[in-house]
């Protein structure tokens, strides 16, 4: 098998808040119905997480469990398990109107570090993001692309895009997060 | 800006979040119809002054359609709900009729 690499293998910038690609994390799609018990066990399999409520994520103690739409969720596992955890899961779906897929390497990651990290995105995207806490997710724009991001604490937002768009993400993220652009 | 509340998601969108889809609540005439019902399911589309109810997609959120009421003079909106109806729900109605009891309806 070929040697996988992330989109912007780790590029990193350093404004006022720092940005940086996150490098390989396993993505993988799961539609379905969210209220069977089926998929509430594949998910804590998974993950370890429960399924999360509307506009929420989970975290467990192999990954997290993220609500992107009334039948999607978004699972974040670890890059080389995605594979197994799919063929895991789709095994334990395989009589529920259910579909499991990895998109790993079709995705780009992004981490913002820093106090402003709430404010650096807002410049970017129509969603409130003083009201994002840890646990909520939100599924946006940033600028021209569609995005979605969540809070891994107070100081840290994870973005995630497609990887096709992964340069512009960096880019207009490097921008925001420029020095001398703080708004407050 | 207008800005919808996605019965799915449960979160304000604003309108460059969503993509519009014209008027709701269409009723189709295909194969077997008149040609007049056919051309009126086709091409003709209310465009009032005052209240509408129209499709909307959660474009870069859910992706979901869902339905607004919303008044395209003064850009009120009386309320979003599920795509999975034929007709506006009472509590939307009632909604519109509070602000304008002189409303013929929404047909």
């Amino acid at each position: 098998m070929s040697n996988a690499v992330s989109a912007l293998q780790g590029a990193s910038f350093d404004g006022y808040c720092k940005v940086d690609e996150a490098g390989l994390v396993g993505m993988i799609t799961l539609r379905g119905d969210l209220s069977s018990a089926a998929v509430a066990k594949a998910v804590k399999t998974a993950t370890g997480a429960d399924i999360p409520g509307q506009g929420e994520i989970t975290e467990g103690v192999k990954g997290r469990a993220g609500w992107m739409s009334p039948d999607e969720l978004l699972l974040i596992v670890d890059h080389a398990e995605a594979p197994n955890v799919v063929d895991a899961a789709s095994k334990a779906l395989a009589n529920e109107h259910a579909l499991v897929v990895n998109v790993s390497d079709a995705r780009a990651v992004f981490r913002v570090t820093g106090a402003a990290c709430r404010e650096v995105i807002a410049k970017l995207t129509p969603a409130d993001t003083s009201v994002m806490q840890p646990g909520m997710l939100r599924r946006t724009r940033i600028a021209q692309i569609p995005a979605a991001f969540y809070l891994e604490d107070d100081e840290t937002a994870v973005l995630v895009c497609f990887r096709s768009v992964a340069q512009y993400a960096f880019d207009i993220l490097s921008d925001a997060a420029k020095r001398g652009g703080e708004v407050v | 800006m207008l800005i919808l509340e996605c019965p799915y998601c449960g979160v304000m969108a604003d309108e460059t979040d969503l993509h519009g889809g014209g008027e709701a609540h269409l009723k189709r005439f295909g194969p077997g119809s008149s040609d007049d019902e056919f051309e009126t399911y086709l091409f003709h589309r209310k465009n009032p002054k005052g209240i509408h109810f129209e499709r909307w997609r959660h474009v870069s959120g859910c992706g979901k359609w869902f339905h607004a009421a919303r008044n395209t003079m003064t850009l009120e909106v009386y309320g979003t709900y599920s795509a999975q109806t034929y007709e506006p729900p009472k509590a939307i109605i009632n909604a519109v009729k509070k602000k304008h009891p002189e409303w013929e309806g929404w047909t």
